[in-house]
C-alpha cells in the first residue's frame, strides 16, 4: 500500500482507479511543478517501502544540487537519504547490488554527463544481468539524470546523451516533460522491477502543470498526443516536446493544424500513435536537442518511412542540435539547440 | 597473527623472477579484531577429504571442459580454474548458505564449491538450455539465485561496486551475512577497485574482498602492471585489514577466511584478503603463454594443492591408496555424468532470445522486498532465498 500524499488516502497502487492519461477536472486536481512532482513520487514510496532508498551525491545534507530532494534528509535521515563520495561508478554499482539482494534504490547521477562514469555498470552491468542469469536475478532500481543545456554550463555539462541509453537491451529510459507525467512515470518506475533511467531536463523543472489528486502512474513505453491538428505531425520528446507545442500555437496562425506528439518514454519506444497520425497528415518534423547525427529522431525517422512510407508527402525532416560539444557563450549555445522557430522552418517546409 | 603457511621461502623463491613479496602471512597495520579460537580454526580432517574430493572435482572438470572446448563443443572462451583449486574450496565452503558471492570469469571452480551441480555448469558451457543460466550466459556469467551466487562478470573490477551493494542489503538485513568479493590481481588497478574499496571501508559494508593473486594479468606481470605488488597493502590506503594466505594451501585459506569472517560478521566493516596462487593453465584456452617460462611454471606445479593435500592426507592415515583413488575415480565418474548430460541437453528455444530483457511481475527473482501489503502488479513478490 501506499500514501497518495495528495489526498492522505492509502491506495493499492497496482489497482489504481484512475488509468493513464484519463481524463481529470481541474477541480480534482492540483497544480505543481515537474520538480515538485518528482520529489512527491520519492516521498511517497520512501514512505510506503522501507526498502526503498536514495543515493547520490549531495542529495542529502545539501539538499540536492536541482533541490529535488530538499528537506529529505531532516525527513528521513542518512539511512534512507544516503549521500555518497564522488564516485559515480561504485554510487550505481552499489545501487545494483543492493537492489539484487532485495533493497529498492533510487540513484541520482546529478546530470547524464556524470553518468558516463557509471557507463561500464549502466550498460555492462544493470541492462544485462537478468539476462545473463536466464531470468534468475533483476535489478529493480532507478537512476535519476538531469540532461539537457541551454544555461552556459560549457560542454561538459550540457549534453543529451538519453538516446545513447535508449540503445541498450535491458534498459528502460523515460522522458517526462509534464508534472503529470513526473508524478506517473516515477511512481511506476519506482514500483517496477527493471532499470529504470529516469531522464530529467535543467529547464523543464519549473514548469507547472495540473495533476489529479486521485493516484494514478504512468508506464514506460506509451507516448501522448498533446494536440490534434491534420496537417503535419511533431514528434518530440522533453524540451521539444514544449517547442512543438509552441511552434503549432505559431502555425495555427497560419492555419495550420499540427499533431503534437509527445514520446515521453525512449525505450521502450511507442511509434503507434506517431504512424497513425502520419497516416493523417503525411507529413512529419521530429525535434530533440541532442546531436544531429545518429539521434534517436533517426531512428524514428527511419520507422515512419519504414511503416507510413506511402502517406509521406514529403521527406521527414529532424531538427536536432547542432553536431558541436556546446559552447559557452550565450548567442553561440543559443545556436547549438533547437529553437522554436526551426521547428515552425521544418514544418512549413514539408508543407 | 596467528598460524604460519606451510609454505614460506619455498614460494617466495619460485617468485623472484616475476614479483617480489616477503613471506606469509602478514597482516597489514590495520589491525583486524582479536580472534576467537574458533576463527582461524583448521579444517578437520573429514572435511579435508571432502576438500579433496571437492578439489579434485573441479580440477578435472575443468580438464574435461578444456577437451570438449578443443572439440569446439563450448564456445567463446573459455578460462580454467586449475591450479588455484585451493582458494574456492577453502574459502567457499566455509561461507554460510546465506552470504553471497560475486566473483570473475574464471569461475567455474567457485561455482562447484559453492554447490551448483556440476551437470548444470556443464550445460551452461556447452549452452544448453538446461545450464544454469538458462543456456544465455556462459562460462563467464554462472548464476544460481537459491544459492546467492550472483555471477560470473566478464568486466575486470567491474562486479566490485556490486559487492558494495550486496554488502549494504547484508547490512540492511542485519543477520551477519556477508558478501564475498572474489577477483584477481589484474583488478587492482581499475578506479572501480578503488571507488569499491574506499565505500566498503566509509560505510563499513561486511564484504570480503577476496584478491586471488596469481601472478598475472591475462600475459602482463603483476610487477609491469602495478606500483604495488603486496597487493593487500591497498587495503590499508582504505583502513581496511589486509592478509595474504597460500593459496595453494586450502587449509591456510580455510583459516584465513574464519579470521576475515569474524571480523565482517562483526560489523566492523570490510576485509581484504590476498590468496597467493598461481595457474597451471593459459590466461585462456587461446593464450599460448608467451610471457611465462615453463620452469617457472614447472616450480608452481610442484605445489599443486591437490597433489599436497592428497599425500599429506595419506602420510597422516587419514585416506588409504585405494581410498584416494576410489575418490578419484567417483570423480571421473561425476565429470563425465557432467558431460553426457550437457551433450544430451537441447539447445535454448530461439524465442528465449527475447526473453528476459525485462523483469515482468511475478517473476522469481532474488530482491525480497515487500510492500506494507502485497502489490500484485509489480515486482516485489516475496521470493526464498
Amino acid at each position: 500500500m501506499t500514501m497518495n500524499l495528495l489526498t492522505r488516502e492509502e491506495v493499492e497502487p497496482a489497482g489504481a482507479e484512475m488509468a493513464a492519461d484519463a481524463p481529470f477536472s481541474p477541480e480534482s486536481a492540483v497544480e505543481m511543478t515537474v520538480r515538485d512532482a518528482i520529489a512527491l513520487a520519492l516521498r511517497e514510496e520512501l514512505i510506503a517501502d522501507e526498502h526503498v532508498f536514495l543515493m547520490g551525491e549531495d542529495i542529502g545534507a545539501y539538499g540536492g544540487s536541482y533541490v529535488v530532494t530538499k528537506g529529505f534528509f531532516d525527513e528521513f535521515g542518512d539511512k534512507r537519504i544516503r549521500d555518497t563520495p564522488i564516485a559515480e561508478s561504485v554510487i550505481v554499482g552499489s545501487a545494483i547490488g543492493a537492489a539484487m539482494g532485495g533493497l529498492k534504490p533510487i540513484v541520482e547521477l546529478m546530470t547524464i554527463n556524470f553518468s558516463l562514469l557509471a557507463l561500464d555498470q549502466i550498460v555492462n552491468h544493470a541492462a544485462k544481468i537478468l539476462y545473463m542469469s536466464g531470468g534468475q536475478v533483476n535489478v529493480p532500481i532507478v537512476l535519476r539524470m538531469v540532461t539537457g543545456g541551454g544555461s552556459q554550463l560549457g560542454a561538459q555539462h550540457s549534453q543529451n546523451l538519453e538516446a545513447w541509453y535508449a540503445r541498450v537491451p535491458g534498459l528502460k529510459v523515460v522522458c517526462p516533460a509534464t508534472p503529470y507525467d513526473a508524478l506517473g512515470m516515477m511512481r511506476n518506475a519506482i514500483q517496477e522491477a527493471n532499470p529504470y533511467i529516469f531522464v530529467e531536463h535543467s529547464l523543464l523543472y519549473r514548469n507547472k502543470g495540473l495533476v489529479p489528486k486521485e493516484y494514478y502512474t504512468v508506464p514506460a513505453g506509451k507516448s501522448v498526443v498533446r494536440r490534434t491538428g491534420k496537417d503535419v505531425t511533431l514528434v518530440g520528446y522533453l524540451r521539444s516536446a514544449h517547442l512543438n507545442l509552441e511552434a503549432a500555437e505559431i502555425l495555427a496562425k497560419d492555419g495550420i493544424e499540427a499533431e503534437v506528439i509527445d514520446l515521453r518514454s525512449l525505450r521502450p519506444l511507442d511509434l503507434e500513435p506517431v504512424i497513425a497520425s502520419v497516416q493523417r497528415t503525411n507529413r512529419a518534423v521530429v525535434s530533440e536537442d541532442a546531436w544531429l547525427t545518429g539521434g534517436f529522431s533517426s531512428e524514428i525517422s527511419c520507422q515512419i518511412q519504414e511503416r507510413a512510407f506511402d502517406f509521406l508527402d514529403a521527406p521527414v525532416q529532424r531538427v536536432n542540435g547542432a553536431d558541436v560539444p556546446a559552447p559557452y557563450s550565450r548567442e553561440l549555445e543559443d545556436l547549438a539547440y533547437p529553437s522554436t522557430e526551426d521547428i515552425v522552418r521544418a514544418a512549413r517546409s514539408v508543407l | 597473527m596467528t598460524a604460519i603457511a606451510h609454505t614460506g621461502n619455498g614460494v617466495a623463491g619460485a617468485m623472484a623472477a616475476t614479483t617480489q613479496f616477503s613471506s606469509m602471512p602478514m597482516v597489514s597495520t590495520v589491525t583486524a579484531l582479536q580472534h576467537g579460537a574458533a576463527a582461524g580454526a583448521r579444517p578437520s580432517d573429514a572435511q579435508l577429504v571432502q576438500f579433496f574430493h571437492q578439489m579434485q572435482l573441479i580440477r578435472r572438470f575443468e580438464e574435461r571442459a578444456a577437451e570438449q572446448y578443443t572439440r569446439r563443443r563450448i564456445g567463446g572462451f573459455l578460462h580454467l580454474y586449475v591450479g588455484e583449486e585451493a582458494v574456492a574450496t577453502g574459502t567457499i565452503n566455509r561461507l554460510r548458505p546465506d552470504d553471497y558471492i560475486v566473483t570473475h570469469y574464471r569461475d567455474h571452480g567457485h561455482a562447484i564449491a559453492r554447490g551448483m551441480d556440476p551437470n548444470a555448469v556443464m550445460a551452461e558451457l556447452f549452452g544448453r538450455s538446461t545450464g544454469v543460466s538458462r543456456g544465455k550466459g556462459g562460462s563467464m556469467h554462472l548464476y544460481d539465485a537459491s544459492r546467492h551466487f550472483l555471477g560470473g562478470y566478464a568486466i575486470v573490477a567491474g562486479h566490485l561496486p556490486i559487492a558494495c551493494g550486496l554488502g549494504m542489503a547484508c547490512q540492511a538485513e542485519g543477520d551477519g551475512r556477508v558478501c564475498l568479493c572474489i577477483f584477481g590481481d589484474g583488478a587492482v588497478n581499475e578506479g572501480e577497485f578503488h571507488e569499491a574499496l574506499n565505500l566498503a571501508s566509509l560505510w563499513k559494508l561486511p564484504v570480503i574482498f577476496l584478491c586471488e593473486n596469481n601472478l598475472y594479468g591475462m600475459g602482463t606481470a603483476l610487477a609491469a602492471a602495478s606500483a604495488t605488488s603486496e597487493l593487500y597493502k591497498f587495503a590499508e590506503a582504505y583502513h581496511i585489514p589486509g592478509a595474504r594466505c597460500d593459496g595453494m594451501d586450502v587449509r591456510d585459506c580455510y583459516r584465513a577466511t574464519g579470521e576475515a569472517l569474524e571480523h565482517v560478521r562483526s560489523g566492523a566493516g570490510p576485509y581484504f584478503l590476498e590468496a597467493m596462487t598461481y595457474r597451471f593453465r593459459g590466461h585462456s584456452m587461446a593464450d599460448p603463454e608467451l610471457y611465462r617460462s615453463k620452469e617457472e611454471v614447472a616450480q608452481w606445479r610442484k605445489k599443486d594443492p591437490i597433489a599436497t593435500l592428497r599425500e599429506d592426507l595419506i602420510a597422516r592415515g587419514v585416506l588409504s591408496e585405494q581410498e584416494a583413488q576410489q575418490i578419484e575415480r567417483q570423480v571421473e565418474d561425476e565429470v563425465e555424468a557432467a558431460v553426457e548430460f550437457a551433450e544430451q541437453s537441447s539447445n535454448p528455444d530461439p524465442r528465449e532470445l527475447f526473453t528476459d530483457i525485462y523483469a515482468e511481475s511475478g517473476r522469481g527473482h532474488l530482491a525480497r522486498h515487500t510492500r506494507s501489503s502485497a502489490v500484485g502488479e509489480t515486482t516485489h513478490a516475496d521470493a526464498g532465498n
